[in-house]
């Protein structure tokens, strides 16, 4: 497999042709802000954090779905680049009822620690406060729609790791959510399999384990690396 | 074998038309335009044959039926008035035949009246953009619309109702 050359905020990188500009950098020790990106499934571009400049093009271009080019060079982090992550960040907090308080995510929450990491102590745009409800269903799980940034995470282990196909997202704009089968209570799906790695990989509070409160949803994503590398490279890896 | 338990004929028509497309998943959009086609809106009973037909899972299915306005999972009513909302009607004020004909219906749009007989629904381009503002009434494109062009078309459908009644 060739390898291409490109350089990421002034320093020269190679990667393999495949790579996403997103690996590269990380190969490289640069971090992008990420929120809908998750090791081991496949992306979809859906958060837009992780934008990036590219030379020769006016537009920004997300990082997870942009494949590195010969020559290329990358601008991770710039002025407009912080602008524009911390208004996306902003226009995600104003869009659903994110209660960092009363939320069992809080201090565990990636939607959070981003905010804070782009200093936002405060949000310019008026808060939307949809009524979204709770699917309180399932024995064992929980979905909380107005925690929901629909990064689509839940959607893609589903189908991509466990294969269930349970989720997906109903409607479209700011009126879509996340459904179960036939948009049905959660606990009366057939597809389910209870496996729990959509809880796994949600970034915020919208997927819970029943019975967490207050901040006690932590996760543990290597779990989802680990299946993804055994099922698919038929690799053992155990993080120490 | 009977397409369908229910030995409704339509499933057999459908199932006709999926095979027509070799059961291929990428087709599920032209498999839901014949089974609205056939049944009138897609109710969940519908869409799990579709899902099962193409092999798809149902929460699939069910996202791309909601994603697009054209198909209905409830029933439609007797008569189905679309106002065009996309740019060029919505410029030359189809917002202002909506409002009427959402005023002079009592409901609002995407919904029906309790009555079932009209539905309003609206589209984000019709591709009519000559003829803006465009309103389709029973499948109809008028031209150039006017509140009380939106107005009197509605009046038109109620009157054979109140006749009968």
């Amino acid at each position: 497999m060739a390898a291409k050359t490109l350089k990421i905020d002034g320093r020269q990188v190679s990667a393999a042709e495949d790579t996403t500009v997103l690996d590269a950098a990380a190969e490289a020790g640069i971090r992008i802000p990420t929120l809908c990106h998750l090791e081991g499934v496949y992306d979809a571009g859906a958060c837009r954090l992780c934008l990036v400049e590219v030379a020769g093009t006016a537009k920004l271009l997300p990082a997870c779905t942009t494949l590195v080019a010969e020559g290329m060079e990358v601008v991770t982090q710039s002025d407009r680049l912080r602008r524009y992550r911390r208004m996306t960040l902003e226009l995600l907090l104003a869009e659903r009822n994110h209660v960092c308080a009363v939320c069992v995510a809080n201090g565990h929450c990636e939607l959070q620690s981003l905010a804070s990491e782009h200093g936002i102590d405060h949000v310019r745009y008026d808060y939307r406060f949809p009524r979204w409800g709770v699917d309180a269903t399932h024995p064992r799980f929980g979905l909380d729609h107005n925690r929901c940034i629909l990064c689509t995470r839940c959607v893609r282990v589903c189908w991509h790791i466990e294969g269930a196909g349970t989720k997906n997202v109903a409607g479209r704009g700011a009126k879509s959510f996340i459904i179960d089968d036939l948009n049905q209570p959660w606990g009366d799906s057939e597809s389910c399999t209870s496996c729990g790695k959509c809880v796994l990989a949600c970034p915020t509070g919208a997927l819970f384990d029943r019975g967490s409160t207050v901040g006690e949803m932590e996760r543990d994503r290597t779990k989802l690396e680990f299946i993804v590398n055994a099922r698919e490279k038929k690799q053992w890896i155990v993080s120490e | 074998m009977t397409a369908h338990a229910s030995g409704d004929k339509r499933f057999k028509i459908l199932e006709a038309h999926i095979k027509k497309f070799q059961a291929r998943q990428d087709a599920l959009i032209e498999v839901l335009h014949k089974a609205q086609e056939l049944f009138g809106y897609l109710e969940d009973d519908l869409l799990l044959f579709v899902a099962h037909r193409l092999k798809l899972p149902p929460s699939r299915v069910y996202g791309v039926a909601t994603f697009y306005h054209f198909f209905c999972l409830k029933p439609q009513g007797a008569h189905t008035c679309v106002v065009c909302l996309g740019t060029a009607c919505y410029v030359k004020g189809s917002a202002k035949v909506l409002a009427a004909a959402e005023a002079a219906a009592g409901i609002k749009s995407g919904e029906t009246t309790p009555d079932s007989q009209l539905s309003l629904l609206t589209a984000r381009c019709i591709g009519a953009c000559a003829i803006a503002p465009a309103v389709v009434y029973d499948g109809q494109v008028a031209a150039k619309q006017t509140p009380e062009m939106v107005l009197a078309q509605l009046e038109k459908w109620r009157e054979p109702c109140k006749a009968t009644t």
